[in-house]
Order: C-alpha cells, then sequence, then structure tokens
C-alpha cells in the first residue's frame, strides 16, 4: 500500500468522515470546547460586575461596549454552538443509529456536510473577536434591531454569515435525523418500543426543520438592510422592526424545546438504568413531547409582551404558554414518579441526572411569572429572567450533558470515568450553579436590569442586593475549578489503558441496543456484527420471571 | 469500507418511501417555512405603506414575467418527461428533454437578467424603497434555487449519468427527487409572480 493511500483513509476516517460515531465525536469535541469558551467569556464579565463597579469606570477592565460584545457572543456561542450541536449533534449523531439499530445515520455524506458548515459557522464567529479596531456583535444574542443594523458594524455581518452557516448545518443535521429514525428502525421496534431518548430527538429535529427557516428569513433581511442598505426593518423606510421581533421569536421559542427535550431524553434513559425498573408513564411521556412540540410553534410572542403589539396579541399568547407548562410538568412528574420505589444506584450519571429535575423544576416555574403579562412587566429584562432560562439550561441542560457524558463514555471509549472524581464534580457544580443563580432571582425581583455593565452600581433599588454580585462571581470561578476536575478526569480516562475489569460491553446493564447489541465501543463503520431484531420496549427492568433484573430490547 | 443502508432504494413498507424521497419532502416543507416567512414578511410591509408597492409593482414588466412563468412550467414538464423516459428505459430521449430543462431554466436565468439590469441601470436599487427591497431579495432568493437546480440537473444530465449503468433504480430515484425539488422552485414562481407582479 502506497503512502498516498494511507493520508486518505486518515482524511476519510478522522476528518472528513462518514461515520455517524466519528461524526459525533467530532461534534462533541467542538461543541465541548465553545461551551467553555462561552464560560470564559462570561467569567470575564462576571469579574467585571463583581469588583470593577466600586471604584468607577476608569478601573473597568473591559468598556461597557465589549461588555455587551461578550453577552451578546456568551449567549450565541452557548446557545447555537454549545449546547444545541452538544444535544443534538453529538448526541443524536452517536446514539440514534445505535438505538435504532441502524448501521449508519440514513444520508452519511450529508452528515459530515453538516459538521464541517458547523465548524465553518463556528470559525466565523470567533473570527468576528479579531477583526482589528472593531467589536464582535454587540446587540444582545438576539439581535433585535434597529440596534443591531444601526450601531454594531461589521461585528454584527460576521454574527448574520455565521447564522446563515448554523442554519444550514441544522437543516441537514435534522432532516437526517428524522429519516434515520423513520426509515431505519430494525425489525420489531415499533413506536412505542422507541426509547425516550429517540422520541425526544425525533421531536426537536422537526422543531429545528421547520423553526430555523423564518430566522434564516430575518437573517437574510437583517444582512440586506445592513449591506444592501434596505430597510426592512427601518421604520424611516416603513419597514417594521416588530417584524424582526417576530421572525426571531419565532425561531427561538421552539429553540428552547430544542435546549430541552433531548436533555429530557438523555435523563429518561439514565433514570430508567439506574432505578431498575420501568419508566412510569412512557406513553404520556412520548404524547407530552409532541403536544409540546405542536404547542412550541404557537408561544413565541410571550417574549414580546412589552413591545407595545396589543392586548389581545398578549392574552393569545399569555394562555398558549400556559398550555405548554402542561405537557412540561407530565414530563417532569413523570420522571419523578418513576423514582417510586426503585431500587437506585447512585452513579455520577444517576446524580446528574437526579439533579436535573429539581433544577428543571425551579426553572420552569419560575417562568410562569414571566408567561403572565401582568407580572413580566415588572421582570422583564430583568436579572430574574436570566436566573429563570439558565436554572434551565445551565443546571438543566448542562448537566444532562454531564449525565450523558459519563453514562455514555463507556459506550464510546470502553472506559469507565472516575466515580470520586465525578461525584466531586458534581457536588462542586451543583453548589456553584445554586450560588451563581439563585441570587440572580433576588436581584431581579428589584427590578435590576439585566444589561448593566456596572452590575447595577448606579441603580437606586438595587443597593441591597448589591452584594450578591460578589457572591455569584466567586461561585462562577469555583465552578470554573471544578470543570477542571471534570477535564482532567475525562483526559485522564481517555488516555489510561483499558482495566479488565472493563470488559464487559454493557456496564450498566442496560436494555437498549446500542449496550447490549454493539461492542464498546462499537464496530468500525457499520455499527454491528448482525442486524438485531427487537423484541420488547426499551424499559423491561426487574421483569419478574425473568432471571436477570434486565431484559434486553433484543432478547427473544 | 463501505456499507449498505437499508431502504436506500427499495421503498419502507410502512412509510412507502425510500429514504432520499423522505428526505427531499422534509427539507421542502423547510423551504415553505423559509418561503412563508418571507412572503408573510412581503404582507406585513406592503400593509405598513401600501403605496411604495403600489406605484413599484406598476413599474415591473409584467410580458417578460409571463414569458417566464410560461418557461419555467415548460420546464417542469420536461422535467416529468426526463424522468418517464428513465421509467421507459429510453435513456436518449432521457437526454433530450432534460436538454431542455436546462435551457429553460438558463433562458429563466437570462430574462431575469435583463430584468434586473433595467430596474438596477435606472437607479431602482434594493436601497430604493421597501418594494425594491422585497423584489430583489425574494427574487434574488427564487433566482439562487434555479442555480441550484441547475448545478444538481447539470451533474444528473452529464456527469452522474454514468450511474445509469451501474444502478439505474438508485438513478431514477435521484431523477425523481431532484424532480420533486424542481416543481417546488417551479411552484415558488407561481406564487411569487402574481403576488409580487399583478395583485
Amino acid at each position: 500500500m502506497s503512502s498516498d493511500n494511507h493520508q486518505e483513509s486518515f482524511i476519510r476516517k478522522y476528518i472528513f468522515s462518514i461515520d455517524h460515531k466519528w461524526i459525533g465525536i467530532q461534534y462533541g469535541i467542538t461543541s465541548l470546547f465553545f461551551l467553555l469558551f462561552g464560560f470564559i467569556l462570561m467569567m470575564i464579565m462576571r469579574y467585571q460586575l463583581a469588583y470593577n463597579v466600586n471604584t468607577g469606570l476608569e478601573k473597568d477592565i473591559i468598556s461597557p461596549d465589549m461588555y455587551n460584545a461578550l453577552g451578546a457572543m456568551h449567549g450565541t456561542i452557548m446557545v447555537f454552538l454549545g449546547v444545541v450541536p452538544m444535544v443534538v449533534g453529538a448526541f443524536g449523531n452517536y446514539l440514534v443509529p445505535l438505538q435504532v439499530g441502524a448501521p449508519d445515520m440514513a444520508f452519511p455524506k450529508l452528515n459530515m456536510a453538516s459538521y464541517w458548515l458547523y465548524f465553518v459557522g463556528g470559525v466565523v464567529m470567533l473570527a468576528s473577536f479579531f477583526i482589528p479596531d472593531q467589536l464582535p456583535a454587540h446587540s444582545g444574542w438576539t439581535s433585535y434591531v434597529p440596534l443591531a443594523t444601526l450601531s454594531s458594524g461589521p461585528g454584527q455581518t460576521f454574527w448574520l454569515f455565521g447564522m446563515i452557516w448554523l442554519i444550514a448545518s441544522s437543516l441537514l443535521g435534522s432532516t437526517n435525523i428524522i429519516v434515520t429514525i423513520l426509515q431505519l428502525r430494525v425489525k420489531g421496534l415499533t413506536w412505542m418500543r422507541l426509547p425516550f431518548f429517540i422520541w425526544a430527538q425525533l421531536v426537536t429535529s422537526f422543531l429545528l426543520l421547520l423553526a430555523f427557516p423564518p430566522l434564516q428569513a430575518a437573517a437574510i433581511f437583517q444582512l440586506s438592510d445592513i449591506v444592501l442598505g434596505t430597510g426592512f426593518f427601518d421604520p424611516w423606510a416603513g419597514g417594521s422592526v416588530l417584524l424582526y421581533q417576530h421572525l426571531f421569536w419565532f425561531l427561538a421559542h421552539p429553540e428552547v424545546y430544542v435546549l430541552i427535550l433531548p436533555a429530557l431524553g438523555i435523563v429518561a434513559e439514565i433514570i430508567a438504568n439506574n432505578i431498575r425498573k420501568p419508566l412510569w408513564g412512557y406513553k404520556s411521556m412520548v404524547y407530552s413531547s409532541i403536544w409540546l412540540g405542536f404547542m412550541s410553534f404557537i408561544v413565541w410572542a410571550h417574549h414580546m409582551f412589552l413591545t407595545g403589539m396589543g392586548t389581545t396579541m398578549a392574552s393569545f399568547f399569555m394562555i398558549t404558554t400556559m398550555i405548554i407548562s402542561i405537557p412540561s410538568v407530565v414530563i417532569l412528574s413523570a420522571l419523578f414518579l418513576s423514582l417510586w420505589g426503585g431500587k437506585i444506584r447512585f452513579n455520577t450519571p444517576m446524580l446528574f441526572a437526579l439533579s436535573f429535575l429539581p433544577m428543571f423544576g425551579i426553572g420552569g416555574l419560575t417562568g410562569l411569572p414571566l408567561g403572565l403579562a401582568t407580572a413580566d412587566i415588572h421582570l422583564h429584562d430583568t436579572y430574574y429572567v436570566i436566573g429563570h432560562f439558565h436554572y434551565v439550561v445551565a443546571p438543566g441542560t448542562i448537566f444532562a450533558i454531564f449525565a450523558g457524558i459519563y453514562y455514555w463514555f463507556p459506550k464510546i471509549t470502553g472506559k469507565t470515568m472516575n466515580e470520586t472524581l465525578g461525584k466531586i464534580h458534581f457536588w462542586g457544580s451543583l453548589v456553584c450553579m445554586n450560588g451563581i443563580f439563585m441570587p440572580m432571582f433576588l436581584q431581579g425581583l428589584t427590578g435590576l436590569s439585566r444589561r448593566m455593565a456596572n452590575g447595577g452600581y448606579d441603580y437606586a433599588h438595587a443597593r441591597e442586593v448589591l452584594w450578591l454580585n460578589e457572591v455569584m462571581s466567586i461561585s462562577a470561578f469555583l465552578l470554573f475549578a471544578f470543570q477542571l476536575i471534570y477535564i482532567f478526569n475525562f483526559f485522564w480516562t481517555l488516555f489510561r489503558k483499558r482495566y479488565s475489569t472493563e470488559n464487559d460491553p454493557n456496564p450498566w446493564q442496560s436494555t437498549t441496543i446500542e449496550w447490549t447489541d454493539a461492542t464498546s465501543p462499537p464496530l468500525g463503520h457499520g455499527n454491528f456484527e448482525k442486524i438485531p431484531t427487537v423484541y420488547r420496549g426499551a424499559y423491561e427492568y426487574s421483569v419478574v420471571g425473568h432471571e436477570k433484573d434486565f431484559y434486553p430490547q433484543t432478547e427473544e | 469500507m463501505d456499507i449498505e443502508i437499508p431502504y436506500n432504494v427499495d421503498e419502507r413498507e410502512d412509510t412507502g418511501l425510500y429514504n432520499s424521497k423522505l428526505g427531499i419532502w422534509l427539507f421542502l416543507a423547510s423551504e415553505i417555512m423559509l418561503f412563508g416567512a418571507l412572503f408573510s414578511s412581503y404582507i406585513i410591509l406592503r400593509l405598513n405603506d401600501p403605496l411604495p408597492f403600489l406605484q413599484g409593482q406598476a413599474k415591473l414588466n409584467v410580458p417578460l414575467a409571463t414569458l417566464n412563468t410560461a418557461i419555467l412550467i415548460l420546464s417542469s414538464v420536461t422535467f416529468v418527461m426526463s424522468w418517464v423516459s428513465l421509467k421507459l428505459k429510453d435513456i436518449s430521449k432521457f437526454r433530450i428533454y432534460m436538454g431542455i430543462t436546462m435551457l429553460c431554466s438558463f433562458l429563466f436565468l437570462v430574462i431575469k437578467y435583463f430584468e434586473y439590469e433595467s430596474k438596477l441601470s435606472n437607479g431602482y436599487t434594493p436601497a430604493y424603497n421597501n418594494f425594491y427591497a422585497v423584489y430583489f431579495v425574494v427574487t434574488g432568493l427564487h433566482a439562487i434555487h434555479i442555480i441550484g437546480g441547475i448545478i444538481v440537473n447539470g451533474y444528473l444530465w452529464l456527469p452522474g449519468l454514468k450511474m445509469w449503468d451501474t444502478e439505474p433504480e438508485r438513478f431514477t430515484n435521484r431523477i425523481e427527487v431532484a424532480g420533486l425539488y424542481w416543481h417546488f422552485v417551479d411552484l415558488v414562481w407561481i406564487f411569487v409572480f402574481p403576488s409580487i407582479y399583478l395583485l
């Protein structure tokens, strides 16, 4: 074999790979990098908020404009480059084909294209930090007009270009996941035998597929306003400012469920496995997730109660918002009730999954006052909002991501991460996360605006709660320290030798196909030695009369 | 290692579709949301400030656009004929019909170019007012879809045709999928033409 030939296969295997497992890992590595990067941006902001406000503006480490830029980029990076690529790109890519018994995604080459479009979008976003003498986008992650079109400069153009790449990537990725689930399920894997994770991925992919294009339209309009000088969003030219917000939130509200549904899927898998009994109310969970998907398209304007769109509109969206909380509560309650009478194993993934439940609960319940127009008048754009959605996404979704990484790490590498270090990471993160986000509710209730670069130093009503800035910032720095333990654990496990005790491909004694019918790590391209057939539901744990306490889906 | 993806060519029993046919329908659903957003925005902007829209519309070249509509519909018909030819295993007819489709698509773009040129040279740029903003962005995005179609159809017409010798069924599927996309692009124009040029 010539060396040229070898070179080509290396590129095919590791760079332009068409194997869903490696693409999933590529997505995972890239999005973990972006999560860390977004977190570092936030730590700079937290330092500014806690330590530089009392000494006056001349000692600020960053200018107010830079503070705005960091805030906008933190939001963009965390949502579009961190969490969504992680839960859909990484977990979805790696696990969906394995859990439905498919040799790969339905369109392996589109899958590769999807990763590389995402990668280019990420590079464009990062490049916007290096425009000479200019800031990256600094009009918030929402890029509201007219602020974004009038004052942002080249940073905003980079942001829009980056978004167009990311939207194209998500279009290819979500199409691929839907076709894989609909077309490539193995024999016997009927709809109600699917793991809940697959249902969550399916609904999520439909949301991505149908909600993103209006943002694509908004991005095209805003780009042409900036580049071609049109006036789509310019009131002086007969344009409409509200139009942008409608188009933006038509995506961005379903996006919230894109962030949370796959996390619920991951948590459901881990909880079912560690309580050693079936999920309580599996069917209600499935129907609720579909209901959630439908409803998420008609709640968007609850982000716009203060825009002057009118009270009739506000009432409509208030009602739909109250309705959409029902399916979320059904899913969460089903997961809580599943714990009842279970023989719970408290390993690291389970701890993260368990703490997800109350954390997501806090995030969800604090959202109710925001969904009521009257209460929202006071709370809108305060730290209360920041606290609310961070409880959903940070100790919510990100804990689910950690749970998923600890849980599927043995599948991907054949090695289990260290439990002691994992537990230190868990308890530290849990305390610090609450240290960061709980005080935000208190600050927000005083009316403290979320966008002040000085942390509310000159805001009279915030006097009583200003000391909390330091509590939150110290919590954020400690949270970073606990992530170092996690990073160490991750790489140390990755590079150490495989223990002789780690030969079991199914260390958690799970029932689903990816554990029972594939080796750990799974075979190269193709996944399965012989194509599995499914005989039963996904969560048949502790079946009476069966010799083991789990009954694999593929066992007759 | 080359692997076999199930239902790549054959239809799956419970869905009645092969993979790429389901894929293209999902893609088109997404496209409908994109053009749906564009059309809704057009309605909102026009209701906001109707006058420039009525004035601008009067300056559009309706005969040329009607010609373009006819050309695009013709290209859709020949596209179907090229697919039928493949079903009848008549490869030379496929070449001819696909060739006419390609010709029509280029003709559409040439006419579009003259239309744009006459607007731009008279100072009616996208920045002139919101009517021209909508006009250029919506028809421009449609033209980008035409160009995308030309690239795919051109590939299938010339270099991609060699798949016919090895996997005729898969190649016929490709033409069907490309055809679905092409009909969609045609359909978008059938909405663009009356709503921007006539109404």
